[in-house]
């Protein structure tokens, strides 16, 4: 029994200690330019600029296809981060692709909801509860402030709230 | 040398693990949508079963046996593999972001691929020497990496062919693998096991 447990123990320990390892010593390899776009991005998937997500958006970027200024979320941030990193010129954030930010965040108006799920399955990071013919509610913490729930609700019960910060909730 | 070829032949064909003795589907239906996909899931699973079949023939004759614990074959295993394929992770995931992504959860899956335990237990089983073994891993490496990367060539083609409604999508290609796994029924007999 005792050297069961002892043998099991070192294996998991070798097998843990040579993974730790590799974490340490192998380098990520950061000259794909992709991924150095993507890590600048706010990566919450909305889809407003026109891509199917932040990757989708990083790769058109890199190739040269799309313009940085296309991420309502990032805000005019991002788009001078993208400037910097890309040595391209610093422009103003398009306004024409939304209102979607981190300073608000979705409401669900619980007397008009009818329970029927389908914001559910619209929201990117999964901050809406619910079950179908339930009361749907909104996560506040994890409300990335998207928007992609209004268009699929079928009574329009969802509106946009600016986001209460810490001293005035 | 001649071990060599008959060992990797008789794994990779005349048993081929996802045709023959039918282990490994899950990938296999999964994974190979593309091409593309199916051959670095291919190239991955082929690394971690190598790899899985040695590691596992050492713990089993130099810690296992000695210590008389041949009861905790499955879980050591289990724990062996888990760490491969864990490695096997971040290796594709430092080295080449874009395959990551392909292959999302299929890559951490090969852990539950029950190829991958099957040719570690098959090993210990058949009592082979640690040249075997690794043989036997690499040869059903080759034949999964075979099957899987023509399996989705052939499901490249079967999207821009005017399928019947009724078999659309899965069916067909569960019938394709059905039709591939007799003809690879044609190898048995080919190297005597």
């Amino acid at each position: 029994m005792l050297t069961a447990a002892a043998t099991l123990a070192l294996i998991a320990a070798v097998v843990g200690g040579l993974l730790w390892l590799a974490d340490r010593r192998v380098p990520q390899r950061s000259a794909d330019p992709v991924h150095r776009i993507e890590a600048l991005l706010p990566r919450i998937q909305c889809g407003q600029c026109g891509f199917a997500g932040c990757l989708a958006y990083a790769k058109a970027i890199a190739d040269g296809g799309a313009a940085i200024n296309l991420c309502p979320p990032g805000g005019q941030e991002t788009v001078d981060q993208l400037a910097i990193l890309l040595g391209r010129e610093r422009l103003a954030l398009d306004e024409h692709r939304g209102s979607a930010s981190l300073a608000q965040i979705a409401l669900i108006d619980e007397a008009v909801c009818i329970g029927c799920n389908l914001c559910l399955r619209a929201c990117p990071v999964d901050a809406i509860i619910g079950a179908p013919q339930f009361m749907h509610t909104v996560i506040a913490d994890e409300c990335t402030g998207c928007e992609l729930c209004l268009a699929p609700c079928p009574v329009d019960c969802i509106s946009m709230r600016p986001r209460l910060s810490e001293a005035n909730a | 040398m001649e071990l060599f070829f008959t060992t990797i032949l008789a794994a990779a064909l005349v048993n081929n693990f996802v045709l023959v003795q039918f282990l490994g589907l899950c990938p296999f239906m999964g994974a190979s949508r593309q091409v593309e996909g199916a051959l670095g899931l291919s190239l991955a699973t082929g690394f971690v079963l190598t790899l899985s079949a040695a590691l596992s023939h050492i713990i089993q004759g130099w810690i296992l046996e000695p210590l008389s614990l041949e009861y905790l074959r499955l879980t050591s295993f289990m724990l062996i593999i888990g760490g491969a394929v864990q490695a096997t992770e971040l290796m594709v995931r430092r080295m080449n972001a874009t395959l990551h992504a392909v292959l999302g959860i299929y890559l951490p899956l090969i852990a539950s691929n029950c190829a991958v335990l099957g040719v570690a237990l098959l090993n210990t089983n058949s009592s082979r020497s640690l040249f075997e073994a690794i043989c036997y891993g690499a040869g059903a490496a080759l034949g999964f990496g075979l099957v899987l990367t023509t399996f989705g060539a052939l499901r490249a083609r079967l999207e821009t062919n005017d399928v019947p409604q009724a078999f659309r999508g899965n069916a067909i290609a569960l019938i394709t693998a059905g039709i591939m796994s007799l003809a690879f029924l044609g190898f048995t007999g080919l190297v005597r096991t």
